[in-house]
């Protein structure tokens, strides 16, 4: 099993025919990711990768057609508010956000609609899901990655690829890998995404990897200690970044005191997880 | 984006929250003007972007224009907090009665705009906040529906503000959260807005930061950026789309992603070594991009060896690799450089570099130890 995304997964790609839209979709498709529908406002009836995905005008359109269940966005950061209230308004129960730099207020004002509806949000500046072997939703690479029982939740991008190859270099599987991605302001956070985790049952362990800025690894830990049975391994990036200065995307500051690397290593230890001083240091602290 | 507070302040004025008159000089001249013009007592204020500037000598009174001139004098062109001042801001004196804290935010944990505010204004509101949080009234704000008239009320109660400048206050705040909204702000901050002996509000201070995520929505206020508040190779990688933090050691970091960069940082030091940078060239970033992040680190006098780590996703290893050789191509590198390439097109990256003097590293402890060794050798 996994969560979130599996071989049911019928996916709508938003900006399906954008530069990075058409691409990744491809990778998709390669994976066997059952892509049913494309959207880009004014080329509806089109057809991309040699036919095999049909393009419609708009979300509600598509979803019609299709039953798509699941949208990737793949817009430019000035058109994410507006795609994901599109796909919120069309009620696909889960929208993945791949695109980097939202503006902050468009996506408090998503975040308090979504309060009253039913459509979960992953992202945005997230790398997507993937349930090895099954499907693939965003940007994560196909090949690194193998089927199993870890669950990996990650609030930063290319970090989590490092984590997924080294599993995969030690033979060790994963259930599903869950991008949250690395924005202040932002859908499912780590401690929903455990409870996920928790409550499927061919996850067995899980692998949580954070970053400075923010307090997302305390709020876990927390969870961690009163609610989570499953044993977590974890790995915190930014011990060495500067107070007051952001680090590459709005999510990693250190505002403060809050916040540190130290912070969250600290607590997450006291909620009783194994801290990894190095994404390749991780496979070594799975116990069989 | 920081805006300066005089920036603020023109702002402030587009949306009729009162400022005291005063006028921004960049010579000891104009100082002398303006305070003339103002009448006798004024208050000049380095506009440099950094905390703490009453404190470090950036807020000066004088009661007369000759003192304002001596104090220009001694202020335009020192250093304050590790800022150059090339502009200061000269105001009218008020005679203060009262002053009020008041600032609109985003707040991370409820995901929400915050309005804060309190009656112990002028000083820092961190420390208030953390040693007696009672002091400062915060409501959460509906990003959707806006500020409520009763929230207005609710906090001027709380704030024990005196009946007679409910209204008065409402207008500023509702004139605040337009500005918070129109210009796409993260804070907008009043400290202090100070009612005055003659009975009027007016804000003294104004503080307001901007998502860079919506500038494109401002292109006006994009030309507000203090370029001298910025290092020239933080400006440099601002043009280029970069990500770019100088730090302190010598081996030079290209990443894709800033979760990785500031692993592979850590990295580093935990083998004896350090960053000289942080560099995170973003998502699905070209040829062109990663020709100017390389130049850029190659740029920098401290730098003794390079660490290329780039686990491609949304970026393309081939694209890396060609941007790479580009630089090559102009000129040699003196440092020695070492290079990761996994995930997306990784083989025929690796395969593009085949033949150069590039270090490939199969694993980012092996690369991150390779550029620590190298590193240590290329100092005399």
């Amino acid at each position: 099993m996994s969560i979130l995304v599996n071989s049911e997964t019928r996916l709508l790609v938003q900006g399906i025919t954008g530069n990075e839209g058409l691409f990744h979709t491809e990778q998709m498709l390669n994976y066997k990711t059952n892509i049913v529908a494309g959207v880009t406002p004014g080329k509806g009836g089109d057809w991309v990768l040699g036919g095999k995905v049909p393009v419609f005008d708009s979300v509600q359109t598509a979803v019609d057609v299709t039953g798509a269940n699941v949208s990737v966005v793949f817009v430019p950061a000035k058109y994410v508010g507006d795609a994901i209230f599109e796909a919120v308004d069309a009620e696909i129960p889960l929208v993945v956000c791949i695109t980097e730099g939202a503006p902050l207020q468009d996506m408090m004002r998503v975040r308090q609609y979504l309060s009253s509806r039913t459509t979960r949000l992953i992202g945005p500046n997230c790398p997507g899901l993937i349930t090895p072997a099954e499907s693939k939703v965003g940007i994560i690479p196909a090949e690194i990655s193998i089927p199993g029982n870890i669950g990996v939740v990650s609030r930063s991008g290319t970090l989590t690829y490092e984590v997924l190859y080294s599993l995969k270099q030690n033979q060790i599987g994963v259930s599903t890998c869950v991008g949250i991605g690395g924005d202040p302001v932002k859908g499912l956070d780590f401690v929903e995404v455990l409870e996920l985790f928790e409550a499927d049952a061919k996850t067995d362990a899980i692998i949580l990897i954070g970053e400075i800025g923010g307090d997302d690894e305390e709020r876990a830990a927390e969870y961690i200690a009163s609610s989570l049975t499953k044993p977590v391994i974890a790995f915190i990036a930014g011990l060495t970044a500067p107070a007051g200065k952001r680090m590459g995307h709005a999510g990693a500051l250190i505002e403060g005191s809050l916040g540190t690397a130290e912070s969250k290593i600290k607590a997450l230890q006291t909620a009783g997880v194994k801290i990894a001083r190095s994404p390749e240091e991780i496979p070594g602290l799975i116990t069989p | 984006m920081r805006l300066q507070e005089y920036q603020s302040k023109t702002l402030f004025t587009m949306y009729n929250i009162p400022i005291p008159n005063g006028r921004i000089a960049e010579s000891v001249n104009e100082v002398k003007q303006i305070s003339e013009e103002l009448g006798e007592k004024v208050v000049i204020k380095a506009q440099v972007l950094s905390g703490g500037r009453g404190k470090a000598g950036g807020i000066r009174f004088a009661k007369s224009s000759r003192e304002a001139e001596e104090i220009a004098e001694e202020m335009i062109g020192s250093e304050i907090n590790g800022y150059v001042v090339k502009k200061v801001l000269v105001d009218q004196l008020v005679s203060i009665d009262k002053e009020i804290y008041l600032s609109i935010a985003n707040d991370r944990l409820n995901q929400k705009p915050v309005l804060m505010a309190s009656s112990y204004g002028g000083m820092d509101i961190e420390e208030i906040s953390e040693a007696s949080p009672e002091k400062v009234v915060k409501r959460v704000i509906d990003p959707l529906l806006g500020l409520r008239d009763y929230q207005l009320r609710d906090v001027a109660i709380n704030i024990d503000l005196e009946r007679s400048y409910w209204l008065g206050f409402g207008e500023i705040v509702k004139n605040l959260w337009k500005v918070y909204v129109d210009c796409d702000a993260m804070l907008v901050e009043i400290n202090p807005l100070v009612i005055t002996d003659d009975e009027k509000l007016c804000a003294l201070d104004a503080r307001i930061v901007m998502d860079d995520n919506a500038l494109f929505r401002h292109p006006s206020l994009s030309d507000f950026r203090d370029l001298d508040s910025e290092s020239s190779a933080e400006m440099q990688a601002r043009k280029d789309g970069l990500a770019y933090i100088k730090m302190n050691g010598n081996v030079g970091c290209l990443v894709n992603g800033a979760g990785l960069a500031m692993a592979t940082m850590d990295i580093l030091k935990s083998m004896g070594g350090e960053a000289a940078n942080f560099l995170d060239i973003g998502g699905g970033a070209n040829a062109q991009k990663v020709e100017a992040a390389l130049k850029l680190i190659l740029n920098d006098p401290q730098v003794r060896s390079v660490l290329i780590n780039v686990f491609g996703g949304i970026t393309r290893c081939d694209e890396v690799a060609k941007g790479i050789l580009n630089v090559y191509e102009s000129v040699e590198p003196k440092v020695p450089i070492v290079v990761r390439l996994v995930g997306t097109r990784g083989e025929e990256g690796l395969a593009l570099l085949e033949g150069s003097s590039l270090i490939p590293a199969r694993s980012l402890l092996e690369a991150a130890q390779i550029a620590v060794q190298k590193a240590g050798e290329g100092v005399l």
